[in-house]
Parts: structure tokens; C-alpha cells; sequence
């Protein structure tokens, strides 16, 4: 049954996460004054089939809290809640936890009780904040208020605990006695022992706690009064905590008493009451942890799927369609071949291209999602922050529907989201200093995305403060990065802000600031073989850019000929391609050999030698071309027979046959069918010293 | 047929051995030796065409070719065994074999004299290979059987794959224990 149904938890997972995002982006558009029915609907909607998926597949624990956030949404719906800010908050809390706990089944790790209790909370607070006058609601939610009582008159206030302490909690220096001996100061005690744990004499270690009692406290006493003197021992014990009267109520249903163990949560009795089933839905959430678990083994986290728009795959289909038809047209022609006929075979060869060029794209295209996937999250990250902070900040989203490589999207929000809180955090000021500079009270954080070549460009702008170039060169002499009289550019000195270990701000915050962030961002950028650039006027914002390539399997790349043979360089690393004279080159040592470009002197590497072409044409280098590349800071010149041509090629890995190879970043097929190397600059730049030093 | 079984084991494979335990091998040629791989590691047979090189490689990684859209090595055997080198003809076959090595299935060609028979052999006749010490390397066969008189040498597609180089690791081992 569990693998069974373990096949579409992958399905239930994705949609779950979009109908959060489509909660918490309708929870954020909400409009205190004007309330829209239909935005409420949405909301509604995402969280009752996230309830229903989880209870198909015995996630209880999500649909029992789905249960509560729902019966909120539905009196927001019918009108009978008024939509407060509070309440909204709340309900984006309860979004994140959600998350948390769907991410935790996912990953096979253990849900958050103490959280989800809280968010419980919460939730039953703000239920309970407003009674209701419909019958209907007051059965399902506000039953806990008036039913409780009842029971609880028939039975005497007070607290059943199962306290089992962990075998080494003496060791942390907490005794047993201690804590009764407080407990019996708030009510009559009566304590039960429990000597099941311990073990034969001989076994015995005399500091370790075999121990654990049931205790009940009679007496009117407030949980929170109890659970303070559990608190020093929570982490070390197994303790559960139930009102008399809910224990009462199990013991009607002729349930007896359901004890849940390992789990400290404090307020799980209140769950019980708020629900219509209480006795099980205790039960289920006992078993929660072990059932997730089993289920969620099957549910690879590797795993990773796509999901397509029906219009893409209709697309896709008429296409092939058409393929399929050119195809039995050409095989038509060749049948009965006449010379006649060349022109028919001509026209179908093109047709054939033509056709076999709009699949290949929109093949491609089915890998490509809209970056609205990223930039989705982020008005909610600036509407938190932005209260965190006290500033006044508004966040704008343009190009949102570029759309990017799936390996893209998955791999950029990371660092975008740091760069985002970088802005919120350093860039915009607060209200008052920004109304003292002349600007705008409300400061604007612009995420642009947009196509620019063949690459995507991602901006972060704000009209906050900039960078301060004196304070970043002074903080990067300080920790002793540079110099102090290393000569920096203005791009350089905010390339300071990428070294590992620098932050500027004078504060820490929980935001950000802590110096960990940039290296890394730039880091992940660079992994996706892109870049990222800082432009900053002191006082009036600073934009953030990252280019990254459209696709990661697609490249750019400029053929060269060596020889017999053919190398694709990318295009991004080429800079430009010279005919050298005997005057621009010299030679370094008597062996390395440089030319002058434009005041620079840069290494060539000679291509012929390094990858050992012998057929190769030009000795001299007066003979072939030099490519002027860059890779990663390094500049060199290749020195080569000759250049092809341009054109977009597919990557292809080397290693998924063989191996690597250094100074070959993967292959690709021209159009004749054969192979040719797809050239790592870095890696030639190595190769190039390697074979220098070995000769030496 | 009992008789020869048991009085003489030399004559075993001209008879016919019980059927489950049968294997079939692919045998070829390089030079004058016979070698043979298991059928079920082939996954096709081609004539050969010219491939891609790749730089600073042994002498036997030959290059790449494109095998309908994947990137596949090939390998010189007769190089990668020290049989000299042969002129590639119209005749030169390439193999395509196909094993896992770490976890993951890897393609790779390898280029031999000419392919001669697809053989049954009993796996109990299949006989160890002898040990030279370290004058010999043995470490590709798997094992030596006889066809029609003739000495055919079992090969360990596994480890042809895996000592190609492409996993180091495995090679340094591998190398270290045959030294020993």
C-alpha cells in the first residue's frame, strides 16, 4: 500500500508547494479595507486540496492543520470573520509552517512539533478571538469553549504528565526529585513509579536515570506553569502532558488513554478538542512520525520532475506530427526516384530542416519555467523585513515571465534571495534618513529579469545609499585583504564586497552582515557559468546584476581549426581574434612566449603543442590567428590555424563514457556527425603551465 | 556422453554440455590470438570510421566517436595488450561493449582485427588463467577456454571499461594488487 501510493507523493508534494505560494501570494494581496471574495476563494481552494491530498496519502498531521487554517479561510470566506492584519499574519505563519512540515515529510525528517503547536495555537487563538453566531461553525471550530467546560465540571481540574526521563539526564545535572518537589508546590501530587527500565543489579550504572514516573497534579493550574518546570529537562526526557478532563473524554469514547509519548508538545490537548474526531486524530498523530517515514523513503528527494504546460506538449505533438508527415513525403520521393523530381526533394530536405530545428527549440522550451518561479517568494521575504526593520519599502517585478533553464531557476534563488536581503538590509534607509536626503519616504527594490543575447540578465536595483567605495577600501585594508596602497578601479573596489570575510555593516543582524554571503553568491553564479557586476553611485542605489547563459546545455561557440582537427571555444570567453606581428611578440626567459595587446602583455599558448596536433599548418606565429580568451581573471591569447565559424552547439559530456580531460570542458557533434572538443580556458591555462614547467 | 564427461576432460566442449550452463561469447581476433567477451556486454558491432582524437591520452584511447548522439571512447585492444599496431582496413571491426563500472553503464569501442564466431562454453570448462608472475599481465582475462582446439581468452569487460582510465582510483588498485 505504502509503495503504492508513494509514486504520487511526488505529484501531491509539487502541487502542495504551488498552492502555498498561491496562498501565501493571495494572503499578501489581500486588501484589509476591500476584502476580495475571490482572492479568499483562492486561498481557500489551494488549502482544502492540500488537506485532501494529505489525508489521502496519511499525512495526518498536515491535514489537521490544514483542517484549522481552512475553517478560518471559510468564515473569512462566507463573510461571517472580518479580515484583520493579524489574522493575516497569522495565516502566512501558518503558510510557512505548512511548508516546513511538508519539506520535513519530503526530506524523511521529523516535523517540527514544537512549531507546528505553536502555529496550532495561534490559529485556535484566533478562532477563539471571534465567536461566531453560525451553528454550523461553532460545531466544528469554537466546540472547545463551550463543550470543554462542560466535561470539565464532572471531573476535577488538574494534569496527567508521563515524565520518562532519558537514561543520561542526571548527567546534566537535573534531578527527578527537584522538579516533583516543585510540582507538588502548585497541587496535590501523586506519583506513580515506573521500573520497567530497570536493569539487573549487575547492569546497573548508578548514574543513569532507569526511572520514569506518572505523576498527576490536582488543582486548577495554568500549563504553562507546569511546563516551566519541565523546561531545563525537555530536552532530556519524553513527556506528555493531558488535562484530566480530555483524559476523561478518551476514556468515555472507551479509548483508553491514548499516551503519547516522544513528543513534548505542550498543547496537543487543545488539538484534540478543536477537532470533531479527537481520539483519532490523536492516535494518527502518534503514528505520523513512523508513517511518514515509511512512505516518504520511496519518495526519493533526488528525484526531480518538471512540469509542462499543456499548450508546450500540444505543440510538441503537432510538430512531431508534422515530421512524421515530411518524413513518408521524402521517402515517397526517393521511391521513384527521377532526376525530375530534385527540386520536390529539395524543397522537402528544407522542410525537414526547418521542422527538426522548431522541435529541437521547443524541446528545449519544455525545460524552460519563468523566473516568476523565483521571484515569486520574494514579496513576501520584503513585506516580513521590511516590518523586521522598520523601513518603508516597495518591491517591483518586472520581466517576471522570462522565462530561464530549469537548472537555472533551482540554482539561482539562493543567491538571489541574499541579494534581495542585502538591499533591504544595507541598501534602503531607514524612513527618516531617507526623508532627510530628499528622497521618497518609501524606498524601491526593482527585480528586473530580462534576455539580453543569448543570455538572461537578472537585476537587483535599489535607491537606497550605494556603496561606500572609501569604507570598503578602508574595511578591505583593515582585514587585511589588500594593500594600502594596492591602486583599485571603482569595479574592483566593489568586487571587494565578493571576498570571503567582508561585510561592512557595523551591526550584525539576523538578516544579514554576517560576510558569509557574497563569496558564496558569486560562487554559485560562477557554477552556472555566469557572472555578476556592482554598480554604485554613493547615496543614490546600486544595481546588481547577474548574466547567466539561457540554458545550460546549449552553447555559443566559435569553431577554430587546428590542423585536421576542430575545437569550439565559448563564445563569452572570446574576446577578439588578431593577426600578431614578429613586433608584438616577445619572448619571457627564452621560453614563454608573450605579445603585446593594447599595453598588456599576455601569454600565448600555442594549441598545436599543448593538445599535440601534428598535421597543424601554421608554425609561425605569423602563420595563423591568435583568439585573445579569458577564463576566470585570465587573459591569454590561443594560437591557432584558423577560424570556422560560429554556431550554437549542444553540449555533450565527456565523462559520461570516459573521463575528464584536461583542458576540455565537454564535447559536442558538428554537423557532419563528428565530435569535436569544447576548450575550459582555466583548464588550458594549466595545461599550458603544466607542459611548461615539465619541459623545463 | 557421461564418459567423456568424466574420463576426458580436454574433449569436453566438442560434446554437448548441459544447456544452463552455457554462456556465449563473442570471440575475435588480434594478431594470432583469439579472444572472446560476453555476448551479453556487446552491444553492437561496427566497422570502423574515423574518430575525434583526444589529447594527451595513451597511444590506445584512439579518440571519440559520436554513437547516435552519445559520446563514446574507443580503445585500441591490440595497443592496449602490446600486440603492435595494425593498419585500420575497411575490415577493422569495432565493438561496442557495455558494462556497468561504479554504478552507472558506460558505452565504449574498441577496435580488434576482425570478429570470427559467437561461441558456446560451458562455464565449468572455463579454466583460470595461468599466472606469468609479473612477466605476463593477465589482468583483463577472465579466463581460458577451449573452442574447436583453439585457446580463446575470456576478457573482463568490467574491468577493460574501468582500467580504461576512467576511474584512477580503481586503476591505481588494480595496478598496485598485480604488482604484488
Amino acid at each position: 500500500m505504502a509503495i503504492d501510493m508513494a509514486q504520487f507523493h511526488q505529484v501531491f508534494f509539487e502541487e502542495s508547494f504551488e498552492g502555498l505560494e498561491a496562498m501565501e501570494s493571495g494572503l499578501l494581496n489581500l486588501d484589509m479595507g476591500d476584502v476580495d471574495v475571490e482572492e479568499i476563494n483562492t486561498i481557500f481552494r489551494a488549502a482544502h486540496s492540500i488537506k485532501g491530498g494529505s489525508g489521502t496519502f496519511g499525512f495526518t498531521a498536515v491535514s489537521d492543520f490544514t483542517h484549522v487554517m481552512e475553517t478560518l479561510l471559510d468564515e473569512m470566506r462566507d463573510g461571517r470573520r472580518k479580515v484583520t492584519q493579524p489574522a493575516v499574519n497569522v495565516l502566512l505563519g501558518a503558510v510557512d509552517c505548512l511548508r516546513e512540515m511538508l519539506t520535513a515529510i519530503q526530506n524523511e525528517q521529523d516535523i517540527d512539533t514544537q512549531s507546528v503547536a505553536e502555529h496550532k495555537r495561534h490559529l485556535d487563538q484566533e478562532l477563539r478571538g471571534e465567536v461566531s453566531n453560525s451553528a454550523q461553525v461553532s460545531q466544528v471550530a469554537t466546540a472547545k469553549p463551550k463543550t470543554a467546560p462542560a466535561t470539565l465540571k464532572s471531573v476535577a481540574p488538574g494534569w496527567r504528565i508521563t515524565f520518562c526521563p532519558h537514561l543520561d539526564m542526571l548527567k546534566t545535572g537535573n534531578d527527578p526529585v527537584r522538579i516533583f518537589r516543585e510540582l507538588a508546590n502548585l497541587g496535590a501530587l501523586e506519583t506513580t513509579v515506573d521500573q520497567k527500565g530497570l536493569p539487573d543489579f549487575y547492569d546497573l550504572d548508578p548514574e543513569e536515570c532507569y526511572l520514569s514516573w506518572g505523576l498527576n497534579v490536582a488543582g486548577d493550574i495554568a500549563q504553562s506553569s507546569i511546563e516551566e518546570i519541565f523546561d531545563w529537562v525537555e530536552e532530556n526526557c519524553d513527556l506528555s502532558l493531558q488535562s484530566f478532563s480530555d483524559l476523561a473524554q478518551r476514556d468515555l469514547a472507551h479509548q483508553p488513554g491514548v499516551v503519547v509519548s516522544d513528543d513534548a508538545d505542550p498543547t496537543h490537548h487543545q488539538q484534540d478538542l478543536s477537532h470533531p474526531e479527537p481520539i483519532e486524530e490523536s492516535s494518527d498523530a502518534a503514528k505520523v512520525k513512523t508513517v511518514a517515514k515509511e512512505e516518504s523513503k520511496v519518495a526519493n528527494k533526488g528525484s526531480s520532475s518538471i512540469r509542462v504546460e499543456t499548450s508546450k506538449i500540444d505543440t510538441l505533438i503537432n510538430m512531431v506530427g508534422e515530421l512524421v508527415i515530411t518524413q513518408s513525403m521524402l521517402s515517397l520521393v526517393g521511391e521513384h526516384f527521377e532526376i525530375g523530381k530534385l527540386d520536390h526533394l529539395k524543397s522537402g530536405l528544407a522542410q525537414l530542416e526547418r521542422h527538426t530545428r522548431e522541435l529541437q527549440e521547443s524541446v528545449m522550451n519544455i525545460r524552460m519555467l519563468p523566473i516568476s518561479f523565483v521571484f515569486s517568494r520574494f514579496p513576501r521575504l520584503t513585506h516580513d523585513l521590511s516590518a523586521k526593520l522598520g523601513k518603508k519599502i516597495e518591491l517591483k517585478l518586472v520581466g517576471e515571465h522570462t522565462e530561464v533553464d530549469k537548472t537555472v531557476v533551482e540554482l539561482i534563488s539562493d543567491p538571489l534571495v541574499h541579494l534581495v536581503r542585502n538591499s533591504l538590509d544595507h541598501g534602503i534607509e531607514m524612513p527618516n534618513e531617507r526623508l532627510a536626503m530628499g528622497k521618497p519616504e518609501t524606498g524601491t527594490i526593482i527585480l528586473e529579469a530580462y534576455h539580453r543575447g543569448g543570455n538572461i540578465v537578472i537585476e537587483v536595483r535599489d535607491d537606497g545609499k550605494g556603496l561606500d567605495k572609501a569604507k570598503l577600501r578602508a574595511k578591505a585594508i583593515e582585514k587585511g585583504l589588500i594593500d594600502k596602497d594596492t591602486p583599485l578601479t571603482d569595479k574592483q573596489t566593489f568586487e571587494l564586497i565578493f571576498m570571503p570575510g567582508f561585510s561592512t555593516a557595523e551591526k550584525l543582524t539576523d538578516i544579514s552582515g554576517r560576510g558569509v554571503g557574497m563569496d558564496v553568491v558569486r560562487r554559485n553564479i560562477q557554477s552556472l557559468g555566469g557572472n555578476i557586476e556592482i554598480i554604485s553611485e554613493l547615496g543614490k542605489g546600486s544595481t546588481i546584476a547577474i548574466h547567466l547563459p539561457l540554458t545550460l546545455a546549449i552553447l555559443d561557440g566559435q569553431s577554430i581549426a587546428v590542423g585536421d582537427e576542430t575545437f569550439i571555444v565559448p563564445l563569452v570567453s572570446i574576446i577578439e581574434s588578431i593577426n600578431v606581428t614578429d613586433a608584438m611578440t616577445n619572448k619571457v626567459a627564452g621560453k614563454g612566449e608573450t605579445f603585446r595587446l593594447r599595453g598588456d602583455y599576455l601569454p600565448i599558448i600555442r594549441m598545436h603543442e599543448i593538445f599535440d596536433v601534428k598535421t597543424a599548418k601554421a608554425q609561425k606565429l605569423t602563420e595563423g590567428l591568435v583568439v585573445v580568451v579569458e577564463g576566470q581573471g585570465i587573459r591569454c591569447g590561443l594560437f591557432v590555424d584558423d577560424l570556422l565559424g560560429q554556431q550554437q552547439v549542444v553540449i555533450k559530456s565527456l565523462e559520461a563514457n570516459y573521463r575528464r580531460v584536461e583542458g576540455v570542458s565537454g564535447a559536442t557533434i558538428l554537423g557532419d556527425g563528428s565530435v569535436a572538443l569544447i576548450l575550459d580556458i582555466p583548464g588550458l591555462v594549466r595545461l599550458s603551465n603544466q607542459k611548461h614547467a615539465g619541459r623545463d | 556422453m557421461l564418459q567423456t564427461d568424466t574420463n576426458n576432460a580436454d574433449y569436453k566442449t566438442e560434446n554437448e554440455p548441459r544447456l544452463a550452463n552455457i554462456e556465449q561469447f563473442l570471440s575475435f581476433v588480434l594478431g594470432n590470438e583469439e579472444y572472446g567477451v560476453s555476448i551479453l556486454r556487446v552491444q553492437e558491432i561496427r566497422s570502423w570510421e574515423p574518430v575525434s582524437r583526444i589529447p594527451n591520452v595513451p597511444v590506445y584511447e584512439k579518440g571519440v566517436v559520436n554513437l547516435r548522439g552519445a559520446i563514446v571512447p574507443i580503445i585500441d585492444l591490440r595497443e592496449r595488450f602490446n600486440l603492435g599496431r595494425a593498419e585500420y582496413t575497411p575490415l577493422t571491426v569495432v565493438v561496442v561493449l557495455q558494462a556497468q563500472v561504479n554504478g552507472k553503464s558506460r558505452t565504449m569501442g574498441v577496435v580488434v582485427d576482425s570478429v570470427s564466431d559467437v561461441v558456446d562454453v560451458d562455464k565449468f570448462s572455463i579454466q583460470r588463467p595461468p599466472d606469468f608472475g609479473a612477466k605476463v599481465s593477465t589482468e583483463f582475462i577472465n579466463g581460458l577456454a577451449s573452442v574447436n582446439q583453439r585457446m580463446v581468452m575470456l576478457l573482463d569487460v568490467e574491468k577493460l571499461l574501468r582500467l580504461d582510465g576512467i576511474d584512477d582510483m580503481v586503476t591505481e588498485l588494480a595496478e598496485s594488487e598485480s604488482k604484488h
